[in-house]
């Protein structure tokens, strides 16, 4: 608890200066955490002097923060039009076959890789043209 | 010793450009990590004295080394995918190190800073009127103008906002440009500051372009003393579409949820945190230095078609054979891009359909594809450039999966500010969805005695439905309150009207629905 109070006060510290402090506090808040529950959100409404419902409103609206941390390896996967085109649907039962309840599949709409698609994201590492057997040995070494 | 270039770029990086990097390395060459030429079906593409090799794996090593690989490509500038190019914007791809400041003042870098800071803001601002730049996001609108209004407004604090966050399926030329030459981008919006008096820029990058974030930050360090006055950061997004769409955009900027805003009023005049806002397009501002440099914007101006001026860096995606980034004037057609320097599909199959613009632009058939690229002509055709992204689709794609992925997209990433977006594009989904059905039958709720309002006929075919969806788009397209859910009806609409025997089997049905203004 402890613990948890001192990382988002030296996270709240980090950006408090700044001109629209909120969204690169969530950020550092899930990437540290690996979530934004309501503890944290009440401690950054605290911290930046908005109302929790300020800090909810935004944490909810956007994909990327997660109410509960998910310590599985995470998979990305792009389905947007342009890996449609190259065919990613045929793959999304391989992957989530090879995934099981280990891996955290999800869709991903775009990854700006689209002329040599289908692709995917594990952390900061992109992945292209991928078929049957690299989507599937990309979950299973995820 | 032998200098070899590899591309750091993303996609060349997914591609195995790193461990190529380092396999050449222990070879004993020097190893330069330049931008992306671009030609993305050849990547990782391997640069010994401007002859190509790709896409090179880690076994083609030493062969490229002994000169008898057989994966060259001759000499890379020669190469016609790049031969027919005009690049303005993407001049230095391929060639520079993205992060090194030597090369970019070598190849004519901070020349438009240094004459854009001589000549002062009122001049400024008349060059990029003149050239005629309109900006590149998708609305077309003339950055000159923008960049007057704000000028000309009163303010204690003014900002630039780059918008980089290229949400759209089919594009990729924002993620190129700022992982390939940042420090343009930098140079663009610097100028923008001395233009309309402000000293403070955001860029505004989506979290899903990891690459991007590091080196555009990474350049800022480096060019902090030289933009001074000037300041600007980078700041992530948080996965949200809809944050491309600038209000929702600046709402983000400030911490709120990425909420549309009505306009008026305008960025320009109460943008960011209510004070005068420049939001601009990567594209747009990457296209400033050059502008700015002497003789700049008549160069600009000459390339381009009618009102369109300029060059668009065309982004060609999805089921293509020659996939990637190709600049040029205004004006180029479908049928060129797409079978001339595309070189068809990948999968060998017939097109059956080519969607430009993005998720929220329309599918056009290859009948169409004499059709110029050019703002105007595409929407008399009902159609977008949008950000300039031309994704390709083979004969075995499926247009009725494709509208209902289209109204499925702008239900996921709706703001939920207005109406007929939030609930419309839920409804289009269902609706699609009993077109595939044939039609529904009254439910027994309807048929109970109490519902005495409720029809009692024998329910809708797939002819009724196909009314209802040309209705929803209609409302969709006239009372959203951005393009996410106004331009959604885009690609709905185009699939329906084009390809009506992927929906029904009775394609009459289609003909009979639709408005008659719109066929």
């Amino acid at each position: 608890m402890s613990d948890k109070s001192e990382i988002l006060g030296d996270i709240i510290a980090r950006h408090h200066h700044r001109e629209g402090p909120l969204l690169p506090i969530l950020n550092d808040v899930q990437a540290e955490l690996g979530c934004v529950d309501a503890e944290s959100e009440a401690l950054i409404a605290k911290g930046l002097n908005i109302s929790r419902a300020d800090v909810h409103g935004a944490v909810s609206f956007y994909h990327d923060y997660l109410p509960a941390p998910d310590a599985r390896p995470h998979v990305q996967i792009c389905r947007a039009e342009a890996c449609k085109a190259r065919g990613v649907e045929k793959l999304i039962d391989k992957a989530s076959t090879a995934a099981g309840e280990r891996v955290r599949i999800s869709t991903v709409y775009c990854l700006g890789l689209c002329s040599a698609g289908p692709a995917a994201r594990t952390g900061d590492d992109l992945h292209i043209r991928l078929d049957e057997q690299a989507i599937t040995n990309l979950v299973e070494n995820a | 010793m032998t200098l070899v270039r590899i591309s750091d770029d993303a996609l060349a990086r997914a591609g195995g450009a790193d461990k190529l990097a380092a396999a050449f390395e222990k070879k004993g060459c020097e190893v330069h990590r330049t931008s992306s030429w671009g030609m993305h079906w050849l990547e990782p593409l391997v640069d010994v004295d401007g002859e190509g090799f790709g896409p090179a794996t880690l076994d083609d090593v030493d062969a490229i080394l002994d000169g008898t690989s057989d994966k060259s490509i001759g000499v890379i500038e020669d190469h016609p995918f790049i031969a027919t190019q005009t690049r303005i914007t993407f001049k230095r791809a391929g060639k520079t190190r993205p992060l090194s400041l030597e090369d970019y003042e070598a190849t004519g870098g901070w020349a438009g800073l240094k004459r854009a800071r001589q000549i002062g803001p009122e001049k400024i601002v008349e060059e990029v009127k003149h050239s005629g730049l309109r900006g590149r996001g998708g609305a077309g609108f003339p950055t000159g103008i923008k960049w007057d209004t704000v000028m000309k407004a009163e303010g204690p604090q003014k900002y630039i906002v780059c918008n980089a966050d290229e949400g759209d399926s089919g594009t990729f030329a924002d993620r190129m440009a700022m992982e390939g030459d940042p420090f343009a981008l930098i140079e663009g919006m610097t100028i923008a500051g001395e233009a309309v008096g402000a000293n403070q820029g955001y860029i505004y990058l989506r979290s899903e372009y990891p690459d991007a974030i590091r080196k555009l930050t990474a350049a800022l360090e480096l060019c902090a003393d030289i933009i001074a006055p000037f300041r600007c950061e980078v700041r992530v997004g948080a996965g949200a579409y809809v944050c491309g769409e600038e209000t929702s955009l600046l709402n983000s900027l400030e911490g709120k949820r990425g909420e549309v805003r009505a306009k008026p009023p305008l960025p320009a005049l109460e943008g960011f945190l209510g004070r005068p806002t420049v939001v601009n397009n990567v594209l747009s501002l990457q296209a400033v230095p050059h502008i700015l440099t002497e003789g700049g914007a008549d160069e600009y101006k000459d390339a381009g078609l009618g009102r369109s001026r300029g060059t668009m860096p065309i982004q060609l995606a999805g089921n293509i054979k020659h996939g990637g980034l190709y600049e040029v004037g205004f004006g180029v057609t479908l049928d060129e891009l797409v079978n001339k320097v595309g070189g068809g599909t990948a999968s060998g199959r017939p097109v059956k359909a080519v969607q430009v613009g993005g998720p929220l632009g329309a599918y056009i058939h290859p009948d169409q594809f004499d059709i110029k690229f050019d703002y105007e002509e595409y929407t008399n055709a009902e159609a977008l450039i949008g950000h300039g992204g031309v994704t390709v689709f083979d004969d075995s794609t499926d247009m009725l999966e494709m509208a209902r992925f289209a109204m499925e997209f702008c239900s996921v990433e709706s703001c939920g500010k207005c109406t007929p977006c939030r609930i419309g594009a839920v409804r289009g989904v269902e609706i699609i969805d009993r077109i595939q059905a044939g039609g529904r039958k009254r439910d027994r709720i309807e048929l109970a005695p109490q519902m005495h309002n409720a029809p009692k006929d024998k329910g809708r075919d797939a002819g009724d439905e196909i009314g209802l969806l040309t209705d929803l788009c209609e409302t969709m397209k006239f009372g959203s309150l951005c393009a996410l859910g106004g331009f959604t009806p885009y690609p709905v609409m185009s699939a329906l009207r084009q390809w009506p025997e992927d929906f029904t089997r009775n394609p009459e049905l289609v003909e009979q629905a639709l408005p008659e203004t719109a066929s």
